[in-house]
């Protein structure tokens, strides 16, 4: 899998229960909403209980990578994006999308490298929010976009975004990856 | 107030004089859900480490005073920080020595009886997981039965009792947990014996037991006689030990019955497993001490620990042996069975050598209760 992005590492390796999590919960107080951790641990029983500590704690615990023996975790921590506000004004539901995957269609998914690598839709691709700006010559002025993310809020503002800067068709995903029942896959080896 | 070290052993001694205990499991949930420590007097409270890492005040209310406390996780290391802040909080608590590892792999050896000229039998019993296993001594000789992977156990016991391990024994190839014996073999020269029929894909060399196969064990010759009894396996075999004792395998259990469909073949077996219930076990005499490979329940254990009862009890007792009509046996025993052992095809690949993984993902393999049994 190629190097999936964090915004802090933290070394737990060696480590054994209960310092891998004690550290996580201490290091995820330096972070900022929506930013990810990496948390890097060879204690094999740190891949359940990061789960379930940011389960109970309320960070999206994104998955978790294998090598060798160690375990490379990934969280994002807690953000309040659910309850912002959605401006802009062309949406589409995630029914609405699925069906429309065959058709010649873009799908951007802005949430963080993170995030996309664990579970994505197939062929979607990959701008985390963050980097749009400096990463929209990459996208096509005239294709139909459908930007999703998790809750619709990121991709609220990708879209606005877009807008602005004269892309002519593009539609916010309401609600996004966090109710997708349709297919998914992950970036694998 | 002090934080004190209880063993498994301990532990286990509390559990037999079923004395009360109160244990605050710090486990994830879903681990404490899944498997923990068992007892008739034990009142619980899981709440997980990662929830109290900012104090134990809110659960100090929880836990009562007048009882032994006892905190266990998995490994020992959360217990520990959870019992120290306890502890600072005034109250007196132990944690696990080793945690739930140690409690898979804690033994209690068990004396089930006396053998003619002076033999012994003795039960193994590997109380976090409700494995069974035996040695029998005779004349400074010992065979070992149903050996689990904790064969430091097994070599030790021997030479406190000063007799060599000539013999080796599986009732049937195990998926619940793995099997000692092949190490055994190697590490003392015994001999090992497998069923043949579950043997057909195994990678080493082993001594095919067969129906009537007699296996002697020390100059005065205390007799293993090898039933075949299949059900639960293909090759499953029960062995008679001097007309006294009926070791059933993952056969017949105390409080419940062999399951079949462990290697995916429930529906073959099931006629089987009938047949050697009904009509063979039933042929038998009555008087035979039965010496499962497992237990289920704590219940199943006698008051000083062991794990046994004689058949014509059982043939009472146990719904499994007095389900009349063979249309609702067949039901029983093929549908709404419990959920599979962790990691069962692994582990029947690492028995039959297949595969060799590491200790530590062996320990990982085995956690969880057994589940061979349908009740």
């Amino acid at each position: 899998m190629r190097a999936i992005k964090a915004n802090l590492l933290l070394d737990a390796k060696g480590l054994s229960c209960p310092m891998p999590i004690v550290k996580t919960k201490k290091a995820m107080k330096d972070l900022e909403a929506g930013q990810v951790m990496e948390v890097q641990a060879t204690d094999k029983g740190s891949k359940a209980d990061i789960q379930a500590w940011a389960n109970s704690s309320g960070h999206q615990y994104l998955g978790t990578l294998e090598e060798g023996d160690a375990l490379k975790h990934y969280l994002r921590k807690a953000s309040e994006e659910d309850t912002v506000e959605r401006n802009h004004p062309v949406t589409a539901t995630n029914d609405e999308l699925e069906s429309n995957l065959d058709k010649d269609i873009v799908v951007l998914d802005v949430r963080e490298s993170a995030e996309y690598a664990f579970n994505h839709i197939p062929d979607a691709v990959s701008i985390p929010l963050g980097e749009l700006e400096e990463r929209m010559n990459e996208l096509n002025k005239e294709d139909k976009i459908y930007v999703v993310c998790r809750t619709g809020s990121r991709s609220d503002l990708a879209a606005q975004k877009l807008a602005e800067n004269g892309f002519l068709n593009v539609l916010n995903v309401l609600p996004g990856m966090s109710n997708w029942t349709g297919k998914t896959t992950k970036l694998d080896g | 107030m002090a934080v004190n070290r209880m063993t498994a052993h301990e532990v286990t001694q509390k559990i037999i004089d079923k004395r009360e205990l109160f244990i605050l499991d710090v486990r994830n949930e879903d681990a404490f859900e899944d498997w923990k420590i068992e007892g008739e007097n034990i009142e619980y409270l899981n709440i997980p480490y990662f929830e109290l890492l900012d104090g134990v005040d809110e659960i100090f209310e929880k836990i009562p005073s007048n009882k032994d406390i006892l905190v266990v996780c998995a490994k020992e290391g959360s217990s520990v920080m959870v019992a120290e802040m306890l502890s600072g909080a005034g109250l007196n608590v132990s944690y696990l020595q080793g945690g739930m590892k140690a409690w898979s792999e804690h033994l209690e050896p068990v004396k089930v009886g006396d053998l003619k000229d002076g033999g012994e039998i003795y039960q193994f019993v590997r109380i976090g997981k409700g494995c069974l296993s035996y040695m029998i001594l005779s004349d400074g000789e010992a065979a070992i039965i149903d050996a689990t992977r904790m064969t430091d156990i097994f070599l030790d016991f021997a030479r406190k009792k000063a007799v060599s391990v000539t013999n080796v024994l599986d009732t049937h190839l195990h998926a619940d947990h793995i099997s000692g014996g092949r190490k055994l073999a190697e590490l003392t020269g015994a001999s090992y014996w497998l069923p043949a029929k579950d043997a057909v894909e195994v990678t080493f060399q082993y001594n095919a037991l067969e129906d009537g196969n007699v296996v002697k064990i020390g100059k005065t010759a205390i007799e293993i006689q090898a039933l075949h009894s299949p059900g639960h396996t293909i090759g499953s075999t029960s062995f008679v030990v001097e007309e006294k004792f009926l070791l059933s395998g993952d056969i017949l259990f105390i409080d419940s019955i062999g399951r079949p469909d462990l290697a995916g073949k429930a529906e073959d077996w099931v006629g089987d497993l009938r047949e050697t219930l009904y009509s063979r076990y039933k042929e038998l005499s009555g008087d035979l001490v039965v010496l499962p490979a497992h237990f289920m329940r704590m219940e199943e254990l006698n008051d000083d620990g062991r794990v046994a009862e004689k058949l014509d009890v059982l043939f009472t007792k146990n719904h499994g042996l007095n389900i009349e009509d063979e249309t609702d046996f067949r039901k029983i025993v093929t549908e709404n069975l419990p959920p599979q052992p962790n990691a069962y095809q692994e582990i029947r690949e690492t028995n039959m050598g297949k595969i060799t993984p590491k200790e530590e993902e062996q320990r990982e393999m085995e956690i969880g209760p057994n589940r061979c049994a349908v009740r």
